[in-house]
């Protein structure tokens, strides 16, 4: 398979996700479209990986795995904290800082 | 042989992808996601991305899932409602997906990347290996790796802080 195909699917993907989070309300759901978007990113990265014959692609796709974990552990943890101090679980509601 | 497995994979890995955003409950678009990321493992290991594909699984479909799916469950299905906030949101969001799929498509298909319409190179047995990667990790990019597992630690430490907190505490 040439490196293009894989190009455009994940161009596909990273569409998707985007969607995703500008349509659903969920802040569970945005994180989910997030990573959506980070793993179509990873997927070119490896392509361009593969297509230079070089692994340096693999390890910032490594990396780019470990920001995506960052990112999940702190997102779930304020959207437990929302849930405990019973504020709406809905981006829209939820737009201002203070209480 | 390698055509039928990549579209099998794009398949799979588009169809979770929409089923994430399609599904109202946020339990099964977790569930959706795992299948989009299995079959995204398929695709790394086609790139010959091998340590990349475990630790998708890995990582991946394993923790970071079983996570969502315990906020998930913890949070309760939260149902959206259906009146909108903004009117047209729905109809004009995705037409701002399809305009970005549009303009990526031409950005790689209609460039100076003519030169990927190939395989590209042949490369040696043992490349994206766990010896290769893990050569790299630690001697080009040590400094990368250290700062990840920093970032690891931080991000952890403040997931306890936020969540961490009882009522009536603070």
């Amino acid at each position: 398979m040439s490196t293009e195909w894989y190009l455009v699917l994940s161009a596909l993907l990273f569409s998707t996700g985007a969607v995703g989070v500008l349509i659903r309300r969920s802040p569970l759901v945005i994180l989910l479209c997030l990573e959506l978007m980070l793993n179509s990113s990873n997927l070119a990265l490896l392509a361009f990986s593969r297509a230079h014959g070089n692994a340096d692609g693999q390890v910032f796709a490594l990396v780019v795995m470990v920001v995506a974990a960052c990112e999940v552990v702190v997102g779930l943890g304020l959207i437990v904290a929302m849930y405990r101090r019973n504020l709406p679980l809905d981006v829209d509601e939820a737009r201002v800082l203070r209480k | 042989m390698q055509e039928v497995a990549f579209f099998f994979g794009a398949f799979g890995a588009l169809a979770g992808a929409i089923a994430v955003i399609r599904l109202r409950n946020p339990f099964y678009s977790v569930l959706a996601l795992v299948i989009h990321l299995i079959s995204l493992a398929g695709l790394f290991l086609l790139l010959q991305a091998e340590f990349v594909a475990a630790a998708q699984i890995v990582v991946y479909a394993g923790a970071v899932m079983v996570l969502y799916v315990f906020v998930a469950a913890y949070v309760g299905g939260v149902d959206e409602p259906f009146w909108e906030p903004i009117p047209g949101q729905r109809i004009i969001a995705p037409l701002l997906g399809g305009a970005l799929f549009v303009e990526l498509a031409i950005a790689i298909l209609g460039t100076g990347l003519k030169d990927f319409a190939s395989e590209g190179p042949s490369v040696e047995l043992g490349f994206g290996s766990p010896a290769a990667i893990g050569e790299l990790m630690l001697e080009k990019f040590l400094i990368a790796f250290e700062a990840a597992s920093m970032l690891l630690l931080i991000a952890a430490v403040g997931a306890i802080v936020l969540a961490g907190r009882r009522e009536g505490s603070d």
